[in-house]
This record gives C-alpha cells, sequence and structure tokens, in this order.
C-alpha cells in the first residue's frame, strides 16, 4: 500500500500528515491530526456523524480518501467556533437542549452551517432537507430543527 | 461495527487514455466519487488491488450542450451539480436532487450512479453477516436467498438516473484501451444481478448524451422516507404529443423492482397515437405493471412494492398528461 504525503488547511490551518492510500479522511483527521470532533457513526455514508466541509462543500469524510484531500480547505467542527466565542448553531444547540447523548452534534453543526453558509433565511422544509443525511438516534429532530432556525435568525440579525 | 477499508493502491491519472491503460489490469477497479463501492469494500464485498480514480480527469467534468442540441454530461459531474444545472432537462436535475444526501450528493457522480452496484438485504451485509448465513450466488456461494430455486441473482438496480436516461433516449460514450463506443442506455443494462451492465471491465463511462427533448416527462420516486433512502420503486415517462393531444412518442421505465430498468414496451406501443384519457391510462397502467415482479430484497415486502407499482405509473401518466410535471416531492 503506497503512502502519501498530504498537504491541506485545516480549520484555517497549513497541516500535512502522511497518509496510507486506505485511510479516510476521517481517520486522518481523528489520529493523525488529533481533530476527534468528527465522529463515525456508521462508515457507509448513512449517518452523517463524520461530515466537513471541503472546499466549502458538505461532505462523509469516511467515504473520502486522505490523499484525496491534497490542497483542499477542511473545515470540521473544530473550526467553527471564533476562539472561546461559540459559533451560534452551537450556542442554540446548548440552549435548545438539541443535543442527549452528543455524537451525532458534530456533523448536524457542520451540516447546518453548510445550509447557513449559503442560505441565511431556509424554510423549516429546507432545513430537514438539508440535514436529511444527519442521523440522530436519541434526540429526535425537532430540537435540532428549531435551534438551527434559532441560529439563523441570530445571524441574520449580526449581519444586518 | 466500524469497518475499515481493505488495503489498495491508489492511482490518480490526470487523462482518460492513461486511466484507460490501468483499468485493463483485471484487479484494478474504477472509483468515482466512492459513496457506492467504499460501503462495499468495507464489507469486503469487493477487494480491487488497485483504485484507478477518475477524480482529476478534465475530460469527464463539465455538463454542455453540443452542435446537434444534445445535453452532454460528463460521467465525472457530481449529483450535486446535475441537479443546480440549468442545461439538463429538469427530470434529469430533479432526479439527481432525489437521490441520497446532501453529503453524498457533493462526492456521488454521474458515472457511478450508472454503474451503481445491484443491491440485495443479503449481500449489503458486512463480512461476518455474510459469513454466518452462507454466501449468496453474488457473493460466491452457489444459492440465490432471495429465490433459493433460481439460477441466477435477483439484486435491484437502484439507480435513479437509470431509469430518467433511458426515459430520455440517452446514450453512453464508453472508452476502453483499445478504442471507444457509443450504446444506448437501454442496452447498456442486463436483468442480472451480478452481470447487471453489458459494458466490459475496462471500459469507462465516459459522458451520457441526451437529445434535444421538447415533449413532458417526469420521474416518481417511492421511497420510506422523503429523502436520503433508495428508490423501492421509481417510474419514469417521457412523452411528445400532437396538437389534438396525442401521444406520438413515449418511453415508460420502471426501476428497482428488478436487475434492471425495465422499459414497459406494451404500454409505450399502446398508448401511441392515444389521447390519455382515464380509461386509456387504466389500460396502460395494467400493461406496464403486469410484468413487474418485485422481489424480497430491499426495504419493505414485495407485495407492498408490487401494490405500489401501478399507483405510480398511473400518477406518472397523469402527470405529463396533465403537463404538471412539477415534481412529485415537495423538496425545495
Ligand atoms: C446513504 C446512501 C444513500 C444512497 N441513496 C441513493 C439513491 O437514493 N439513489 C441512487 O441511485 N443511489 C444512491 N446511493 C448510491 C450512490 O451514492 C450513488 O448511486 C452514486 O451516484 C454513485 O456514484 P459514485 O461516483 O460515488 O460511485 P462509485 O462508488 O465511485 O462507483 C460505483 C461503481 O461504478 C463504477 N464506476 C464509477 N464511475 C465509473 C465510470 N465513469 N465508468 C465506469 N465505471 C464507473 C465503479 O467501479 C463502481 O463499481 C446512495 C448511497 C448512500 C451511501
Ligand atoms: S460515519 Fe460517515 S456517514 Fe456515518
Ligand atoms: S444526540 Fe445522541 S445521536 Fe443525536
Amino acid at each position: 500500500m503506497n503512502r502519501t504525503h498530504v498537504n491541506c488547511t485545516v480549520n484555517g490551518d497549513d497541516v500535512d500528515f502522511l497518509a496510507a492510500d486506505g485511510i479516510s479522511l476521517l481517520d486522518a483527521l481523528r489520529d493523525e491530526l488529533g481533530l476527534t470532533g468528527s465522529k463515525e457513526g456508521c462508515g457507509t455514508g448513512d449517518c452523517g456523524a463524520c461530515s466537513i466541509l471541503i472546499d466549502g462543500k458538505l461532505n462523509c469524510s469516511c467515504l473520502v480518501l486522505a490523499p484525496e484531500a491534497e490542497g483542499a480547505e477542511i473545515v470540521t467542527v473544530e473550526g467553527i467556533a471564533d476562539g472561546d466565542h461559540l459559533h451560534p448553531l452551537q450556542q442554540t444547540f446548548l440552549e435548545g437542549a438539541a443535543l442527549q447523548c452528543g455524537i451525532c452534534t458534530p456533523g448536524f453543526l457542520v451540516a447546518a452551517k453548510a445550509l447557513l453558509d449559503t442560505n441565511p433565511d431556509p424554510t423549516e422544509t429546507e432545513i430537514r432537507y438539508a440535514l436529511a443525511g444527519n442521523l440522530c438516534r436519541c434526540t429526535g429532530y425537532d430540537k435540532i430543527i428549531r435551534s438551527v432556525q434559532e441560529a439563523a435568525v441570530q445571524l441574520r440579525e449580526v449581519a444586518k | 461495527m466500524t469497518m475499515r477499508l481493505p488495503p489498495f493502491d491508489l492511482v490518480t491519472p490526470t487523462t482518460l487514455q492513461e486511466a484507460a491503460g490501468l483499468i485493463s489490469d483485471p484487479t484494478a477497479s474504477i472509483v468515482g466519487g466512492g459513496t457506492d463501492l467504499f460501503p462495499k469494500m468495507k464489507r469486503r464485498q469487493t477487494t480491487p488491488v488497485t483504485l484507478v480514480s477518475l477524480a482529476e480527469i478534465d475530460a469527464l467534468k463539465g455538463i454542455r450542450i453540443d452542435d446537434e442540441g444534445r445535453c452532454v454530461i460528463g460521467a465525472g459531474v457530481t449529483l450535486a451539480e446535475l441537479a443546480d444545472s440549468p442545461l439538463v432537462p429538469a427530470v434529469v436535475a430533479s432526479a439527481a436532487d432525489a437521490i441520497a444526501s446532501p453529503q453524498i450528493r457533493n462526492t456521488a457522480t454521474v458515472g457511478g450512479n450508472l454503474c451503481l452496484d445491484t443491491r440485495c438485504n443479503y449481500i449489503d451485509m458486512p463480512e461476518l453477516w455474510r459469513e454466518a448465513s452462507g454466501h449468496c450466488l453474488k457473493d460466491g456461494g452457489d444459492t440465490c436467498w432471495v429465490a433459493p430455486r433460481s439460477d441466477h441473482c435477483w439484486a435491484i438496480s437502484s439507480t435513479d438516473l437509470a431509469p430518467v436516461a433511458i426515459a430520455l433516449g440517452g446514450s453512453l460514450r464508453l472508452v476502453a484501451a483499445d478504442g471507444e463506443r457509443i450504446i444506448d442506455v437501454d442496452d447498456f443494462f442486463q436483468n442480472d444481478g451480478i452481470d447487471y451492465h453489458t459494458k466490459s471491465p475496462g471500459e469507462i463511462v465516459v459522458e451520457l448524451l441526451l437529445p434535444a427533448f421538447t415533449g413532458r416527462a417526469t420521474y416518481l420516486k417511492h421511497r420510506r422516507r422523503g429523502s436520503i433512502d433508495f428508490p423501492l420503486l421509481g417510474v419514469a415517462a417521457a412523452a411528445t404529443f400532437d396538437d389534438a393531444a396525442r401521444c406520438t412518442g413515449i418511453r415508460l421505465v420502471v426501476g428497482a423492482v428488478a436487475s434492471a430498468p425495465l422499459r414497459a414496451i406494451a404500454a409505450e406501443e399502446f398508448l401511441i397515437g392515444r389521447e390519455f384519457t382515464d380509461d386509456v391510462i387504466e389500460e396502460a397502467t395494467r400493461l406496464a405493471s403486469n410484468p413487474v415482479r418485485p422481489q424480497d430484497n430491499t426495504d419493505t415486502g414485495s407485495r407492498y412494492r408490487k401494490w405500489m407499482t401501478p399507483v405510480f405509473i398511473t400518477r406518472a401518466l397523469q402527470e405529463i398528461a396533465s403537463d404538471d410535471t412539477t415534481n412529485q416531492e415537495e423538496e425545495p
């Protein structure tokens, strides 16, 4: 199995690591770079717990090969807060109790951010479709949807 | 149970010629977005020695209208790009938008969708499960667990783009190390869960060509949840009508009920020259749904899928009759 030296940016930092061809980007993020926010729920594209942004696009990192990250700009859940200041989505998830065990939360936050980055005023249906690739098996979806709606309101206020 | 990919070497050619040379090695496999292949490799349904990635080949990217007015869609175009493209027929964009999840659509390609492996409850399982239950025909065993007396595999064709491409009279450009050819999408598939397409392993799907189409078309997808799920049933219909509302040409295709998308030829022949009245739609529905025999090998039982087949065929024909092809599912 080949090993590739991969250079990319993760949450704004230049990083490099050595990856075997069969290593997923999720494993490289967690095991090589210590960014354990992204989770593995299924490893097969069904649950979205591993969601990250690659060049601004939402992806399942469990289905991306680490060598494919060469030159890419990656954002994980660790990169969405502004220093100690939580992202509005993180704050509204906390206040709205939109998590119980929390394993799905990083994926939901990144997927919701991908939505709000391109659509600041989504309808409830649009939110539900945008989060359709993310499964939660304990909280249920209503609190998650409400929290995304609330964060959208707050982000629009800030943008004014 | 978490699963890791088996070891392999990844090669990323930048030209089609290079890729065609690499893929002529029988232990190599093509990978587009990997959203179908990687889960299968994690479950050890296939363990290629070399993966030939198509990701860096510019010739596979982009959507354009050619001199003959055909819409030419590169095999490397992602489903998200297809869903957003103003150049493709609306029915193609909405079918793409109804596939999988936003995450998957950003990675999944058109070529991978058309070559999507057939699916079945007995094969899309972790290795340990298959070992315990006994390997099925498609898995190198000698019994099809869905139809134990059958001599062939009944795994389901689950691509959502293929029925639509067939309804629109699409064709595919295939390139191999020793030349290229164009094949109708209809002839690209065959009703066998193991050898589900007629392409040789060394052929790369390069483009999907859709002839200029001015008629009315729809694709109705039935699935358990309104998003992410594979089709339980998909009905694609594309038709043209004369000034007196009589049908001058139609293709009606039922997907996800067999190992290939099924053309409803008898119904198509019946509909030509006729106006789509309620009686005509009823008879066409009967002709089209009679031969459909879904097996018990996906989500929900086969009887339910058999019941729903005429319901969806009727709805599709009503939609194209009334020109209300604004799309089935309430997606934004
Ligand atoms: C959660 C989930 C839900 C899904 N839901 C749907 C759904 O609703 N409908 C649906 O249709 N699919 C669905 N899929 C399956 C899959 O994601 C899509 O069909 C996708 O379009 C496959 O494209 P890909 O590029 O990722 O294929 P890959 O995994 O890269 O390839 C699939 C197969 O095609 C071959 N191949 C790829 N490109 C070419 C080419 N250019 N020439 C020759 N052979 C090629 C590969 O060798 C492989 O055998 C789903 C998948 C997941 C994980
Ligand atoms: S771990 Fe990637 S989708 Fe579930
Ligand atoms: S909070 Fe437990 S899976 Fe969503």
